[in-house]
């Protein structure tokens, strides 16, 4: 096949994984609003029952919907499980297509796909969704599904549009091995980012419906019946920021080798070295801030999020207005 | 520290406040500065100080385009220079936050590293009275009596614990020192980075030259376009390793069509001798974007290229009075390239062409002569010519552009300004006598970049070793486990163990019924 065919295929692969991802966000909808709109009287079956070792087992703490499918969970919340069902398998089916998408890019360039804005976000996005796809292997994390298809479908949305440049070889600079490296941990790196944001939004919004009583009885109150409690989901956004932070350390460390390979010099200034920089920065501050007492924990994960603000920042504006040697080939 | 006067003056009978001297004074800043909360403002501060360094041009990346900016807008380009948005990075309110991070971690690392060997080398803490208020606690009888049942426990805790036991029945043990360790590591390590990026200014050099395929560069200071040295670097003192480029390849993108990547370059090969000294053997060397060629004591950076035209300018007199490559600057994507042939010698007068030099040469009815393929396919030149006085005042200017304060343009037949259309192998009468140009033919010239930083090493293995205490820092828990073993009346023992932990720790409880499980299955 020639390299506009498979080019071709990798991008219907893309739009076939929207259309099911956007299938799966449904489904995702669909599961919330009907276990938030689930009659108090038989939300009240699931709460009392106690889990007695929730300390412990790490994320076991992750499901709040007590006991599995035996459990006599009232109707309307089976009813409501019974679309998230699909919709994880929408997603599994979403992750495959992204996957195949990416795996004939390459084909197509003869190259690791990853030179461009393009490649990295289908990548990233395909790490978001194995990610997800492999925790709710061991988990019951459906009510997470919303806040993983929404940013992805974003992301492959942008890939698909502003971001799309045409299948072809490398610039001479971009020819490394340090490109695999680099790329491929910054792509690991900027997927746990987004989860652990999303996780820390999750926290955010049912911290505050804990915390106000008037807000417990609204949408998002009621959700507290299918979603762990604010201290876990807290606890959960920290470990993957935690995975993420060593991972972003390293892009910086290998992007400064390839750097002085490439450039000659490890250390440039350009915008995205400095915006790579500054996100180090923000999470490394959230990490201190986490540790400080006397920072409360809300306050300690608007930072995290004001982080992954600016990766959004690092790669839409930086990369496509800033001036400087990250600018990507065909965008 | 936070009373206002009022609560002092108002009371009745008031109570003497301790009053702070210098040195309290000196040792309240200390405290604040060192602070976690001091150190996690200044972080965020240090965010956002580095900002604007990617938003404004800086004049030591590109000098050009910082003067771009500041002629365009000329109401808030002076103000943003004088604040140093031009040159954040070099700037006193940018040094003077990372110098009090700097300080700050300092001044808590440092103490914490002394209260980290005490520990390392200490002996862990007696038995709480009460375990079952630890964060975690079990309790379990088992048959052996409370000698044996201490030894068990001994065992399981295995090699990762350091485990001190008293009195025979008490035992105290702790794990996870790395964690504190990495930590330290870390901030030390930052500390090594500094120190490397610092040395690395100080005493490392770097300079650019431009070679045309078939010159030559030795490196000595005068020879390079712009070089710029470190402090505490003597130039006079740089190896003395010189080169020739004998050929340059260049493939550029003809095979895909899309607007974004045609055109784009694809690969750039220089083919070097370099020698090593004045004497030495000759080397044949190849050089390529993510090759550099390592020397003694500098390395050499393929960082650019462009078009030279080898030119023979003749005068009225009939005399050769210039010959050789003139290099021309790159404009854009497809290298159309602007340059100045400057020929003092001629006579009656001194001679500056200008213009550019087009690689695959078009001529379009908007903008006119322009590239339209960085390719050398269908090269040509595009000249106008100035006589005069080339450097006025003696002032050479820039080699790529001219000087015509104290020239005239030079008219064609019609009266209008002359102007040049030369393709390689061509001759063009100037106009009245003034003598001819030959365009001989278009070589590409290398861009090099040379440096040598004695300290990127030490910043290597600084940042690779505060990787590794990260990790060691973030993924070790520092736990403490505690028990104590009482015997039972009717045979065994009961033992009770408790944990704790620094920092979070969700597994503590699962960790500690592992363990007793292991001593009462």
């Amino acid at each position: 096949m020639t390299r506009e065919t498979l080019e071709q295929y990798s991008l219907i692969s893309l739009y076939s994984a929207i259309v099911v991802l956007t299938l799966a966000m449904l489904g995702f909808v669909l599961y919330l609003s009907r276990s938030a709109a689930a009659r108090a009287a038989d939300a009240v079956v699931p709460e009392p029952v106690a889990q007695p070792v929730t300390v412990g087992g790490g994320g076991g703490a992750l499901t709040a919907e007590p006991g599995g499918t035996d459990m006599p969970a009232s109707r309307d919340l089976s009813r409501a499980r019974k679309a998230a069902g699909p919709a994880r398998m929408f997603t599994w089916l979403a992750t495959f297509l992204v996957g195949c998408s990416i795996v004939l890019r390459g084909m197509s360039v003869h190259r690791p796909p990853l030179g461009n804005l393009h490649e990295f976000v289908a990548a990233a996005s395909f790490v978001v969704l194995l990610g997800y796809c492999l925790w709710t292997l061991k988990r019951n994390v459906d009510w997470l599904g919303i806040f993983v298809t929404t940013p992805v479908l974003l992301m492959l949305g942008s890939a698909t549009t502003f971001w799309y440049t045409e299948a072809a070889e490398l610039m001479p600079s971009l020819k490394s091995g340090w490109l695999v490296i680099h790329v491929t941990v910054a792509i690991l790196a900027t997927g746990v980012f987004t989860l652990a944001a999303m996780m820390s939004l999750a926290y955010l919004l049912i911290d505050r419906a804990e915390r106000n009583p008037d807000a417990s009885q609204g949408f998002v109150g009621r959700l507290r019946r299918i979603v762990p409690p604010a201290s876990d989901l807290e606890r959960i956004g920290y470990g993957l920021h935690v995975l993420a932070f060593p991972l972003w350390t390293f892009t910086l460390i290998a992007g400064a080798i390839w750097a002085r390979q490439a450039w000659a010099s490890y250390w440039n200034w350009d915008p995205k070295e400095v915006w790579t920089f500054i996100i180090w920065v923000i999470y490394a501050a959230y990490l201190h801030a986490r540790a400080t007492t006397g920072v409360t924990r809300q306050k300690a994960t608007y930072i995290a999020l004001a982080g992954f603000a600016c990766i959004i920042i690092n790669y839409s504006i930086v990369n496509m207005y800033f001036v400087g040697q990250h600018s990507y080939s065909g965008v | 520290m936070t009373q206002t006067p009022e609560a002092i003056t108002t009371k009745p009978d008031p109570v003497t406040q301790p009053t702070l001297g210098p040195l309290g004074w000196v040792r309240w800043a200390w405290r604040n500065l060192t602070s976690m909360r001091t150190a996690l403002q200044l972080l965020l501060l240090l965010a956002v100080a580095a900002l604007p360094g990617s938003i404004w041009p800086q004049r030591s990346i590109n000098a050009t385009r910082t003067a771009d900016y500041i002629a365009a807008h000329p109401t808030m380009g002076p103000v943003l220079d004088k604040l140093g948005a031009f040159e954040v990075y070099a700037t006193p309110w940018f040094s003077a936050i990372y110098l009090l991070l700097l300080v700050s971690l300092l001044g808590c690392v440092l103490p914490r590293t002394r209260i980290h060997l005490r520990h390392v080398r200490g002996r862990p803490p007696r038995v709480p009275a009460h375990l079952s208020r630890l964060a975690a606690y079990s309790s379990r009888e088992v048959d052996a009596d409370p000698a044996a049942a201490v030894a068990d426990l001994r065992a399981a805790l295995g090699r990762r614990y350091r485990v001190d036991v008293r009195d025979g029945h008490t035992l105290a043990a702790e794990t996870g020192f790395a964690k504190e360790s990495g930590n330290l590591l870390f901030h030390l390590a930052l500390i090594g980075i500094i120190v490397g990026v610092a040395i690395g200014h100080v005493f490392g050099w770097k300079g650019d030259v431009i070679v045309p395929v078939g010159s030559s560069f030795s490196n000595t200071a005068i020879n390079y376009d712009t070089i710029s040295p470190g402090p505490r670097v003597d130039t006079a003192e740089l190896p003395p390793f010189s080169l020739t480029v004998d050929r340059f390849d260049a493939v550029f993108e003809d095979r895909v069509r899309g607007d974004a990547q045609f055109g784009q370059p694809r690969d750039f090969t220089a083919y070097l001798r370099t020698v090593a000294e004045p004497g030495a053997a000759e080397k044949a060397q190849v050089l390529k974007v993510n090759h550099p060629i390592e020397m003694d004591g500098a390395t050499i950076f393929l960082l650019g290229n462009g078009y030279a035209a080898n030119v023979t300018v003749k005068d009225s007199r009939g005399e050769v009075v210039y010959k050789g490559a003139t290099v021309f600057l790159p404009r854009d994507n497809n290298y159309t390239s602007s340059g100045a042939i400057k020929v003092p010698g001629a006579q009656p007068q001194e001679l500056g062409f200008f213009g550019n030099l087009l690689p695959t040469a078009v001529i379009t009815k908007d903008q006119g002569p322009i590239s339209v393929f960085p390719d050398a396919r269908e090269p040509a030149m595009a000249l106008g010519l100035y006589e005069g006085e080339l450097n006025p005042g003696g002032a050479s200017g820039s080699v790529y552009t001219l000087n015509t304060k104290e020239m005239t343009v030079v008219d064609d037949a019609n009266g209008k300004p002359l102007r040049i259309w030369i393709t390689p192998g061509e001759t063009v009468q100037l106009p009245d006598g003034r003598g001819s140009i030959t365009f001989e033919s278009v070589v590409r010239w290398a861009g090099l970049s040379i440096r040598h930083d004695p300290a990127k090493d030490l910043t290597l293995w600084s940042s690779l070793l505060a990787l590794a205490g990260l990790l060691a820092s973030l993924l070790v828990r520092r736990r403490r486990v505690f028990a104590r073993v009482t015997p039972l009346a009717a045979g065994g023992s009961r033992v009770e163990i408790g944990a704790l932990s620094k920092g979070d720790d969700p597994g503590l409880q699962e960790h500690l019924d592992r363990l007793a499980a292991r001593i009462a299955p």
